[in-house]
């Protein structure tokens, strides 16, 4: 068994943001577990643009971006084991691994960053009926197959779901050369940023059919066809709209799932709404010591927040193992309200010291115009913020300020409200 | 040498053929498709039944007793996952009692001797999570759960290492015959010639029994299943039946062998043979059905479903007899549940069958010197992992580092095991056969991590090109083209077009 100060599981954007600021914070005995080949998590498979204009000021493919970090972590030293697969962590914080290297590794940490990402939904989550042909993929693994394997999954290619994952591959696929017959959403609105939704379909000529879902898959060896009809306001397919397309792939992008069976087997609570586990301002989790940031906590739409939310837990991890943190009398709930379906953090719990905010991060559940974005105790209205556009397919960040929190309060409210009188005209 | 040729690889099949390699023949075991265990024995539930649901008079009641007690040393022998955990029938009124009461009889007709019936209370106290109307139960603490497509590859490993030629993706065609006597079998690789043929070709025996003229009709019938994640794998502790009908055993809940809970199945009779389609009716049916048992069955936690088809007789029974037209041609033909339980018994009456055909043409059959009963046991991680012996893993690793990186991360499989089963006396060649072998992709992503990870592993293996690895054989490759490759086509294309 070794030991270590700090264990950092998963080497993509949030561990080596999370590993990198707890180095800059003192923290000298750090070590990174990364199930792959390389560093950098989903980033090397991402060779499109659109990276780090909010980080580092400028716009970068992924591979890019992960390099800019990996050059950091090569230099402050930071020791790092890739191909090596964690396949159990229990509560008193011992670590099982496995690599080929090493056999099989027992590591008691003093401190754990969780950082382990998320997987893609798949077919049999949402539960498309049919045959169980080849030719079934999730985006990012057609992406894996495309940019990192070098080979096409397919010629003629529908997909489901307008996640972003799902957008950016339709027009990889068409730049390509495959022919891409739509993407179909079965929500009334795209589920992936603006931009995307912009630059890879419209500016490719992809239709997007929204409200449409696959009803059923037909395809003994190889997928021939693919039935979609148009849903209700309840998802369920409406009578008399089905159509057969042809098609002899289908890529799903249908949602992540941050992947937290380690977090379960630590018997760490999962959130409802985030998939992932419950945290304090600091991303510490209900176990002491430990930490969770990135996908693994909740999905994000931009790996600058990812680094963002990363540095926040690296920093709190080094203050803990630098014993230079003080809890509050009480630990304040952060709840949200009306239309917001989670925040994150769920509660603060320590002091402040030199911090001017708490910066919220929430989602909405549908979209809307013109809103008010509220902090409330006890039903009195603290703070808002005015949002022209809010969508779910967009996180939402809020500063909270620290000077507005009194010793008191037990409990925040976050809502949105449409703001009266300026209700937007269009039909 | 007398030569055999046993058609159709299935559990059947795979089982005849281990047990004829028990003497000094010759054995071909022909399968049209690219594995082993391909049809209805890849998808059924999985279960070795008791014994006191068949009617006594019939074949099948008879081979599923007999049967039963055998699974134990069997999958012992050839290393096969399989648990001894009891069923119940559960009944939920005085009708379903007397209803009870006369399975259990017939039962103990068949021979069965700890069948009970217990109340409410008991149940309860055995599944927690049954629903609580249940009021009556038949108990049969001799129902077992096993892997059937890993019974069906460890029968036909075993044949294999017995000297047994296995072909696959080699169809039968025609029967040759002269003057009324088998002689061997046309196929899409060429003629096989041979003097004995046994036909357990599972959903199509009727087709090959018709190349005989034998007139036989099997009607397919599609059951539907749900699997679960491992998470909830203790939501059932047995196999828990609903009250029969006459088509079928109803609806079930139990877990499986590896922790998975499973649900199905229903039964729709169709008339496509390779229809395994999943319906949105027939999967929402399951899942109800399974909440009469269980009424907090976990839905969202379903990790794959999937169908099956029984190859099922309009006699509902077994027919295991000689060809009324040819001779040396036995066909085996209905074999549906409880066709799973029945196999040890089912080919030791065919090697029997064989026995006193080869007596009558007065040749002489001689045991094996060296038969192998068993087979070697492969390492598996997660074994290893569940029972917490990650020290012996470590001394897997030290001796071949392949054990030391995890490929399949749900379910927790190495490269090591991946390479094993390719390189296995049956070898897995297409993802599909990696999945029944080791896991690997069997988990909650269904291969979006090691996909892209067990199909170059497989093009190193078999040193192919990637374009050609498939899901499950010909026709079912997972990739199109090289990068580039179609925009330089479309390029070329157009300039020809250009140039006319």
């Amino acid at each position: 068994m070794t030991k270590h100060k700090m264990v950092v599981v998963g080497a993509g954007p949030a561990g080596l943001a999370a590993a990198l600021e707890a180095s800059k914070n003192g923290i000298d005995d750090i070590i990174i577990l990364e199930r792959d080949k390389y560093l950098g998590g989903i980033l090397p498979q991402c060779i499109h643009n659109g990276f780090g204009l909010e980080y580092f000021g400028e716009e970068l493919t992924g591979p890019e971006y992960a390099d800019r970090f990996m050059r950091d972590i090569d230099q402050a030293g930071i020791e790092v084991l890739t191909e090596t697969m964690v396949l159990n962590i229990n509560q008193d914080k011992l670590i099982t691994a496995l690599n080929k290297t090493k056999g099989v590794l027992k590591i008691k940490a003093e401190t754990i960053i969780l950082a382990m990402g998320c997987r893609e939904r798949t077919r049999e989550k949402i539960q498309i009926p049919g045959d169980r042909p080849a030719g079934i993929l999730s985006a990012g693994t057609a992406q894996r197959y495309t940019n990192i394997e070098g080979f096409i999954p397919g010629k003629e290619v529908m997909i489901l779901g307008s996640g972003d994952i799902g957008l950016i591959m339709a027009r990889r696929m068409k730049l390509e050369g495959a022919d891409v017959k739509a993407v179909l959403e079965i929500m009334p609105f795209s589920s992936g940023l603006v931009r995307n939704k912009v630059q890879c379909l419209d500016d490719f000529d992809i239709p997007l059919k929204l409200q449409h879902t696959i009803t059923r898959i037909e395809g003994k060896k190889r997928l021939k066809r693919v039935e979609i009809s148009k849903v209700d306001k309840d998802f369920n397919p409406i009578k008399g709209t089905q159509k057969w397309i042809n098609c002899d792939t289908l890529l799903l992008s249908v949602g992540l799932i941050p992947e937290n069976e380690l977090s379960k087997a630590m018997n760490l609570k999962l959130h409802p709404a985030t998939g992932g586990v419950y945290v304090n301002e600091n991303r510490e989790t209900e176990l002491k010591g430990v930490y969770a940031c990135g996908n693994v906590l909740h999905v994000h739409d931009l790996v600058d927040w990812v680094s963002e939310e990363a540095e926040i837990a690296g920093r709190s991890a080094a203050e803990y193992l630098n014993k230079n943190q003080e809890k509050r009398d009480l630990p304040i709930k952060i709840t949200p309200n009306k239309n917001l379906t989670y925040t994150v953090p769920q509660k603060i719990e320590y002091k402040f010291k030199d911090k001017k905010f708490i910066k919220i991060y929430l989602r909405v559940e549908k979209p809307m115009e013109n809103v008010k974005i509220v902090f409330s105790h006890n039903e009195k209205s603290m703070l808002s913020y005015d949002k022209k556009i809010v969508m779910p397919g967009e996180m939402v960040t809020v500063n909270l300020p620290v000077a507005l929190i009194k010793n008191n309060m037990e409990e925040i409210k976050l809502s949105i409200v449409e703001k009266v009188g300026e209700k937007n005209g269009r039909t | 040498m007398m030569r055999i040729i046993i058609i159709g690889a299935g559990v059947i099949g795979t089982a005849i053929a281990r047990e004829l390699s028990r003497y000094e023949i010759d054995i071909v075991l022909l399968e049209k498709t690219a594995d082993v265990a391909n049809g209805t024995s890849k998808a059924n539930s999985g279960i070795i039944h008791a014994g006191y649901n068949a009617d006594f008079d019939t074949l099948k009641g008879k081979l599923n007793v007999k049967s039963n007690p055998v699974f134990d040393k069997l999958c012992a022998d050839l290393k096969v996952p399989f648990k001894r955990i009891g069923s119940y029938v559960v009944g939920f009124n005085e009708q379903d009692l007397k209803e009870l009461k006369k399975k259990k009889e017939n039962g103990e007709k068949n021979g069965l001797d700890d069948l009970e019936i217990i109340g409410q209370k008991q149940l309860i106290s055995q599944e927690p999570n049954i629903n609580k109307k249940a009021k009556y139960a038949l108990y049969a603490p001799g129902a077992a759960i096993i892997s059937p497509y890993e019974l069906t590859i460890a029968y036909a490993n075993n044949a294999v290492i017995n000297g047994v030629q296995l072909l696959l993706n080699t169809e039968v065609n025609d029967l040759i015959s002269d003057d009324g006597q088998i002689k061997g079998v046309k196929t899409n690789q060429g003629e096989i010639k041979g003097d004995f043929v046994i036909n357990a070709a599972g959903l199509y025996s009727d087709k090959i029994a018709r190349m005989a003229e034998d007139n036989f009709k099997i009607k397919p019938r599609k059951g539907e299943y749900h699997l679960f994640d491992k998470e909830y794998g203790d939501l059932v502790n047995h196999i828990l039946f609903p009250m029969p009908t006459k088509k079928s055993k109803g609806i079930l809940v139990l877990p499986t062998v590896h922790g998975n809970i499973l649900i199905g199945p229903n039964a729709n009779t169709i008339d496509d043979k390779d229809d395994l389609s999943t319906t949105s009716k027939g999967l929402n049916k399951v899942l109800n059905g399974a909440k009469r048992l269980i009424p907090e069955i976990p839905e969202k936690g379903v990790i794959t479903s999937f169908s099956g088809l029984r190859a099922a007789l309009s006699s509902e029974d077994f027919h295991i007899d000689f060809s009324e037209n040819l001779v040396g041609l036995i066909n085996i033909i209905g074999i549906q549940s409880p066709g799973l339980s029945s196999a040890p018994a089912i080919s030791d009456m065919v090697v029997e069958m064989f026995k006193n055909y080869s007596l009558r043409e007065n040749y002489e059959l001689q045991l094996k010197k060296d038969f192998k009963e068993k087979n070697s046991k492969l390492p598996h991680y997660y074994e290893y992992e569940d029972k917490g012996k990650l020290d012996d893993w470590q001394k897997i690793v030290e001796k071949h580092e392949d054990y030391g990186e995890i490929i399949c991360r749900c379910e927790h499989v190495s490269r090591g095991e991946i390479i094993d089963a390719i390189n296995a006396p049956v070898p897995a060649q297409t993802i599909d056969a990696i999945k029944r072998r080791t896991r690997a992709s069997s988990g909650r992503c269904q291969a979006g991590f090691c996909g892209p990870r067990l199909l170059q592993i497989l093009a190193d293996q078999l040193n192919i090109d990637p374009l050609e690895v498939s899901k499950k054989g010909s026709g079912s490759q997972i990739l199109r083209a090289r990068s580039k490759q179609l925009i330089l086509e479309k390029i070329k294309e157009d300039k020809r077009a250009g140039d006319q």
